[in-house]
This record gives C-alpha cells, sequence and structure tokens, in this order.
C-alpha cells in the first residue's frame, strides 16, 4: 500500500513515502472539515437572529468537538462512528425517547398544552355576542401557512393584527411580511376562520362573516380562587381535575378542553382493564402473529419450492423463468399494494370479472384476511426465492452425492440433509422477515385500511396490524390520543425485540454477534 | 413418466410461478394502454392500445416533479446512507472498543421500535428547523434526506459488517507494516472487496426509500416537493379511484422502470448479496 489518506495507524512505523502520498488525504481531510464548518456559520445565523443562545451553544460545542475529534490521531473508531450516529441521535433516538415519554402522559386531542392554555381556549371558545357591541372591519391575512385577523376600528381607525396571543397594534396596512387573502381564498378556509378567535381581557374577537369582527364577552370564566371554570349564564361550575388534566362538573360532565398532566402508567393498565381494548387488543395481536407469520411462512415455502425446482441445471429457459419470477421485487410496493386492493374491488376487481363472481373479498374478515396474506406472498416471494436459490448453491454437492450412494431418494435427501442446512443458514433472515411483517404498516393501510370493522367497534378491524391499530389511534379521525398509542408502541416494541432476541439466540446469528 | 419426474415438474413449477407473478402485472401494463384509462373498464389481456394515459400522466399532473422528486431523495439518501453504515461497520468490525457489543446491540434493538410513532416527536423537530432553516425543512429534498438518514446505521451495518468480517484480517496487518493508515485499508482494501455488498445494499435502500410512503406522505404536502409514493396515491384517492386508474398504472410502470433496470444490471450480485441477510424494506 503506497498511497495513504491521512497518517499511520501506528507511529511506531511510519511509512517511507508517508509525506508526498497523504498530501491528497489532507487535501479531501482540510476541505471536508471546511465545509462542517461552513455548514455551522450558515445554522448559526438563525439561530442568533431567533435569539436560541442555547441551540446556538450545541452547534459550537458540536463543530467544535468535530474538529478535535478529525484532527486528533486518537480515538479512531469514533471516527467512523460519528458520521451516522450523529443522524441517529437527532432522527430517531431523540424522537423516539420523546414518543416513549408522553406514554406516561394523556397527551392528545384535548390535551395539548399547559393549563393556562386550555384555560384561555374554553374562555374564548365560549365567547357570545354582545347586543350592541363594535363591529369591526376585518381582513384574513397569512404568512405561510399561519392566519391572523386585520381590524380596523371604525371609530379610531387604529388598524391592529390579531392572532392566538392577542392584539397588537401595527402602523402600515397590511403588515410587512403577511399577505391579505382575496375571498375566493378566504371562503376556502371558511371553517379555520369561524373557528379562530382573538382573546382579548373580557372575550376575544371574532369573524362574523368574512369581513366583519366583533368583540365578544366570555360567558365561561376562570375563578383562580377555587381553581373552576364558571359558566355565568347557567351557573354550571366545572372543577379542575389535575389527576387527569380536565374541568369536571359534578354530575361527571367533562370540558372537552384538557391539559397535558402526568398520568403514570394508566396508559399501560388500560390495555388490561378496559374491556372493549382489551378485547380487540387481543384479538388484534393474535391476527398480528398470524399475518407475520404466514407472510414469512408461505414466502419461504413457495420461494423455497421455486429455488428447488430451478436448481437442476439440465433445465432449460432456467435465465428466463428466474427473471419474469422475480420481477415482482422490482415493482414498486406501495403502487402494486394498491393495484391489488383494486383487484379485489367487488364491483370492477379483476379477480370477480375473472372468475365471473361477485364476492365483497375485502368486506368479510376471513376473505379480507386472505388477501391480505395472498398480496404479502406475491410481494414477498421472489425475494426468498432469490434468499433460497443462494443458500441452495452454497450448499456442497457432495453432501447430496453422499445421500445418493446411501441410497436416499430426491426427497428424504431433502429432507434430511437440504433443510436444516437451508434453515440454518437463513434463520437470522426469517426472524428479520417476521419482525418486518410484525411492523408491515403498507401492506394493512394501503390495502384494507385495517378494515372490515365490526359494527360495534371503529377503531379494531379484522386485518389490524397492531402497528395499524395504533396509527388510527394517534392520528385518526376520531380524536388523537398519542399518549395511549405511544404506550401500545412500547408493547409493540417490547413483543419484537422479545420474539427476536430469542430466536436470534437459539441460532448461531449469536455467535455472529460477539465474533 | 420419468421425464415428468426428473424436469417435467421443474417446468410445471416454474411455469405456475411465472403466472402468478406475471398475473398483476399484465393486468397493470394492460390498464396504463387501456384507452378509457377506468377501473372498471380494465381488463387482464389488453383490450386496446393507447397512450393516453402516459401523455394525461406527464402533462396533466405534476409526475415528472414527483419522479424527479423521489430519484433524487432515494438516490442521495441511499448513496449517503450507504457510506454512513459502511464507516460504522468498519469501526465495527476491525476495531475493538468499549462500548462495541452493546452499541451493536443497540443498534438492533432500536430498529424494533416502530419509528414512524415518532412522527410527532419528528414532526415538532421539523416545525422548528421550518421556521429556523426553510431550506432544510417541510417540502423539500434536503429535510426528506435528513429524516431518512436518522436510519442510515441499523440493518445495513450489520450486513456490511458480516461482510467485512468474511475478509481476512490479515489483509489488513500486511497493509498496516506496507505503512497504509486505517483510511488507507478502509477505502483501498476492504472497500473494493466488499463491493458486492455495497452494491445490494444500497439498492436494497434505494428501493426502500422510493417506497416510504408514511413519512413522505405527513412531510411533503405541497404539490410539487411529493415524492411518487405520496403522488400516485393521491391520484386514486375517493371518488378519483376509478378514474384515474389508468394513470395510476401508467406511472406505476414508469416507477419501476429505473428499478428494474438496476435490478437486471446487478442480478448476479443480488443472489450473493441477499443470502447474507438484507431486508427488503
Amino acid at each position: 500500500m503506497t498511497t495513504l489518506l491521512e497518517g499511520p495507524a501506528t507511529r511506531a512505523l511510519p511509512a517511507p513515502d508517508e509525506k508526498s502520498a497523504s498530501a491528497l488525504g489532507q487535501g479531501i481531510k482540510i476541505v471536508l472539515l471546511g465545509l462542517v464548518v461552513a455548514i455551522a456559520v450558515w445554522a448559526a445565523f438563525p439561530l442568533v437572529q431567533a435569539e436560541y443562545w442555547a441551540g446556538l451553544g450545541l452547534l459550537v460545542a458540536a463543530t467544535a468537538g468535530l474538529l478535535y475529534l478529525y484532527l486528533t490521531p486518537r480515538h479512531v473508531p469514533a471516527k467512523y462512528l460519528v458520521p451516522g450516529t450523529i443522524f441517529l441521535v437527532v432522527f430517531q433516538i431523540f424522537p423516539v425517547l420523546y414518543t416513549a415519554s408522553t406514554a406516561f402522559t394523556n397527551f392528545g386531542d384535548g390535551h395539548r398544552g399547559s393549563k393556562a392554555e386550555a384555560i384561555t381556549a374554553i374562555q374564548t371558545a365560549s365567547v357570545t355576542r354582545v347586543p350592541g357591541s363594535t363591529e369591526y372591519q376585518l381582513k384574513i391575512i397569512t404568512k405561510g401557512d399561519a392566519l391572523a385577523f386585520l381590524i380596523t376600528d371604525p371609530k379610531s381607525g387604529q388598524v391592529s393584527i390579531g392572532d392566538a396571543t392577542g392584539l397588537k397594534p401595527v402602523g402600515e396596512n397590511p403588515p410587512t411580511g403577511w399577505t391579505v387573502l382575496t375571498a375566493g381564498q378566504a371562503s376556502a378556509r371558511s371553517r379555520e376562520i369561524t373557528d379562530f378567535a382573538v382573546p382579548t381581557s373580557t372575550g376575544a374577537i371574532r369573524s362574523s362573516g368574512l369581513s366583519r369582527a366583533y368583540e365578544g364577552k366570555a360567558v365561561r370564566a376562570f375563578d383562580p380562587a377555587s381553581d373552576s371554570i364558571r359558566d355565568t349564564a347557567t351557573g354550571k361550575v366545572w372543577k379542575a381535575d389535575d389527576a387527569i388534566g380536565a374541568f369536571v362538573a359534578e354530575d361527571g360532565d367533562r370540558l372537552a378542553q384538557g391539559w397535558k398532566v402526568g398520568v403514570g402508567l394508566a396508559n399501560f393498565t388500560r390495555v388490561i382493564t378496559d374491556d372493549t381494548i382489551a378485547s380487540s387488543f387481543l384479538g388484534t395481536l393474535i391476527w398480528d402473529f398470524v399475518f407475520a407469520i404466514g407472510s414469512t411462512g408461505g414466502t419461504f415455502l413457495l420461494g423455497m419450492c421455486c429455488a428447488i425446482a430451478l436448481q437442476s441445471t439440465r433445465m432449460r429457459f432456467r435465465g428466463l423463468y428466474r427473471i419474469l419470477m422475480v420481477l415482482p421485487y422490482a415493482m414498486p410496493s406501495f403502487a402494486m399494494l394498491l393495484v391489488w386492493r383494486d383487484m379485489f374491488n367487488t364491483d370492477f376487481g379483476l379477480i370477480n370479472n375473472v372468475l365471473g363472481i361477485h364476492v365483497d373479498w375485502l368486506g368479510t374478515p376471513i376473505t379480507a384476511q386472505l388477501a391480505v396474506l395472498l398480496v404479502q406472498l406475491w410481494l414477498g416471494y421472489p425475494y426468498m426465492f432469490l434468499v433460497t436459490t443462494g443458500a441452495l448453491q452454497a450448499i456442497p454437492a457432495e453432501l447430496t452425492d453422499a445421500t445418493k450412494v446411501d441410497g436416499a431418494g430426491p426427497f428424504q435427501a431433502f429432507r434430511a440433509i437440504k433443510l436444516p442446512l437451508l434453515l440454518v443458514a437463513l434463520t437470522p433472515l426469517l426472524i428479520s422477515s417476521f419482525a418486518f411483517n410484525f411492523n408491515n404498516f403498507n401492506a394493512i393501510y394501503l390495502t384494507t385500511e385495517g378494515g372490515p370493522f365490526p359494527a360495534d367497534n371503529p377503531n379494531a378491524g379484522a386485518t389490524d396490524l397492531l402497528i395499524t391499530y395504533t396509527y388510527r389511534l394517534a392520528f385518526g379521525g376520531s380524536g388523537a390520543q398519542y399518549g395511549f398509542a405511544a404506550a401500545i408502541s412500547i408493547f409493540i416494541f417490547l413483543i419484537v425485540a422479545v420474539v427476536s432476541t430469542v430466536s436470534f439466540r437459539r441460532t448461531r446469528a449469536q455467535e455472529e454477534v460477539y465474533s | 413418466m420419468k421425464w415428468f419426474r426428473d424436469t417435467g415438474w421443474r417446468h410445471l413449477v416454474a411455469v405456475l410461478a411465472v403466472i402468478f407473478s406475471l398475473g398483476p402485472i399484465l393486468f397493470v401494463l394492460s390498464a396504463a394502454l387501456n384507452p378509457l384509462g377506468t377501473l372498471s373498464s380494465s381488463t387482464l389481456v389488453p383490450s386496446g392500445a393507447s397512450l393516453d394515459n402516459f401523455t394525461r400522466l406527464l402533462s396533466g399532473t405534476s409526475f415528472p416533479h414527483w419522479f424527479l422528486n423521489s430519484v433524487m431523495i432515494a438516490g442521495l439518501a441511499s448513496l449517503t446512507s450507504i457510506f454512513l453504515s459502511a464507516l460504522a461497520a468498519f469501526a465495527f468490525s476491525r476495531r475493538r472498543f468499549t462500548g462495541r457489543r452493546t452499541g451493536l446491540l443497540f443498534l438492533l434493538l432500536i430498529q424494533m421500535f416502530p419509528q414512524f410513532l415518532a412522527v410527532v416527536a419528528l414532526f415538532l423537530i421539523f416545525s422548528e428547523i421550518t421556521d429556523l432553516w426553510p431550506g432544510i425543512g417541510f417540502n423539500t429534498w434536503w429535510g426528506m434526506i435528513l429524516l431518512y438518514l436518522g436510519g442510515a446505521l441499523g440493518v445495513n451495518t450489520w450486513l456490511m459488517k458480516g461482510f467485512f468480517d468474511t475478509v481476512p484480517k490479515e489483509l489488513d496487518e500486511s497493509a498496516t507494516v506496507d505503512g497504509a493508515s486505517h483510511t488507507g485499508i478502509f477505502f483501498r482494501i476492504l472497500l473494493p472487496l466488499v463491493s458486492p455488498i455495497i452494491a445490494v445494499a444500497g439498492l436494497l435502500a434505494f428501493i426502500g426509500t422510493i417506497n416510504e410512503f408514511l413519512l413522505a406522505n405527513l412531510f411533503l404536502r405541497d404539490g410539487a416537493s411529493k415524492t411518487l409514493a405520496v403522488g400516485l396515491y393521491g391520484l386514486v384517492q375517493g371518488s378519483d379511484r376509478n378514474t384515474n386508474f389508468g394513470m395510476f398504472c401508467a406511472g406505476t410502470l414508469l416507477t419501476a422502470i429505473p428499478t428494474v433496470g438496476v435490478f437486471l444490471y446487478l442480478q448476479r450480485y443480488i443472489v450473493e448479496g441477499l443470502s447474507a441477510g438484507a431486508v427488503k424494506g
């Protein structure tokens, strides 16, 4: 090795032509480090502007750390590990830990912010118009995605900008950086505008139509002394309950707007104690296992059959068969899942057309489950075919010859010699395939979306995997429950981790880890 | 009968498998060529040949944008992530340091947390990033690439570490004696020797990224910034499901072209590389 990209690893053994050859390496290194500094400087300006001093400190520390790491001859492993680890920490570990921590809170729709924010929201939402109150001229303005009200007082002519934090007077009309929505654009967002309210000291300013606004009085007011919300019209009182993060009336009525509190292990115990959830969770868990094992096993069996069939060297068209068989593997899987969904369509689907029948494949639990397994088989078997072909080639021919000499038939030889060897070679792969399918979100979401759903429970369908079930809890239409969803994702993590670890331990994969 | 027991059954299995494999693809092809372009008029055998669906797709939608976005995001993200992964695999395979075992097991375990459930956190992070640096925030290539690089260390690191392990250590030792540094060993000895697995891991990462739907769907909302997965999914949503089916199939075929090309080109490596334990994402 005459060319060097950096100084020698062992300083005791300096290379004879070190200086001339390492010039290139040093050059590349200086350019890359210069790039790091340039990116850091670029990133620093917005941080300074926004006065994020902690972020700026972190940036400076990270840059200094990188410069030190790549300029010192020590810490060689870190030089190779740090680049990937930075991305891992920022975009995977931190979000995962954050999510895991929400499993111990009631974070979700109605429980997003602090108690103060909840009180403001409740007061603002209860604003009703007092007869004879001032009517303002209103323009709807936007900056990026954010909406705001531009309000002109008819008496003083004062122009103010109002958003969720309150009302601020401005000089110019419209204020710099904001654009006024046209009537068409505004009516397209009319729902947002109707819900929009600018809090004031006694109530809030709300829109009435798209060009008028009024200041109303809050009917519900917060009383800090008794820590409760009182409705001035009806006299009803909701008391703050800090354990569940909501205002609750004596008759059990709860205000929709609550705040985020820690709930300890409640989200975890809910899986067991809440009957509807417990039964749907168990059903989903069982089907998830059936699906993951069925997908992995089915694709492996079919793939193996094809690999064995194509193993004979005397066979013609082997190359052609092979290419045609693996084509599904090269097709974009997200698109093919949607195509399969439409092939199972009752009215115009290909399968019903070809067979001349009228079956609602995705409408009944059993057929829907069979359908998604069939789709998985189609998508996955070419991969197993390729893998088994590779593994079969690695089995020495002498072994098969020896069984022939011993008088074993081809089937016996396969069962006694090839299958065990194949399984040893492919077990790690089958385990990772299982883990992948256990959380195969696309396979369900893009075909059945978890359905069909039983009439009494729209949250857990017959083909729902835990992951699609959790997705619906977190982002579904019936109100987001991030805390509960995070708790279930921790369950998923534990199940997959335990299954994989146990299986890995039983295979040689474990030895490879530590080799 | 002897012929059947020897070779005939092999052809039977192969032909059945090929029919199973090609059926849906033929359906996509004939739907793409179907002049009416609806799902209800699509049949298995092409009923006519017209390129209407392709022209409608290319001129009526942002398909060329989606295609470019997908190829650029998936291409850059998979190249970078394979490089980062190879660097880490080198350290795990060739260096002995404290935390090595823990690090390897940790990489395996973090994979098992369903990452997309972290999207709420990722969403909050990216809202901040978009405010500070719009160039790498929502609706941008760079934001998406950064996001995908979060998963750079993982299965591929394991795969490549396994391959690095099969290269004899004596090779590095003799190179060190000849004066090679660790970077020299990595770039000039190991990387060329494991190029098949690099090619396969790169292809798998590319396929995985181009098929990624969930994160892209949340982070790329703007019409022209969408990827193929998000854009094509939008074509067959709701009431457009029937009418746009031909266009959707035309898009599917066009999406497959680069993958199929690379795939056929790398076929030899793929059998070798896959049996070492990569999983299609």
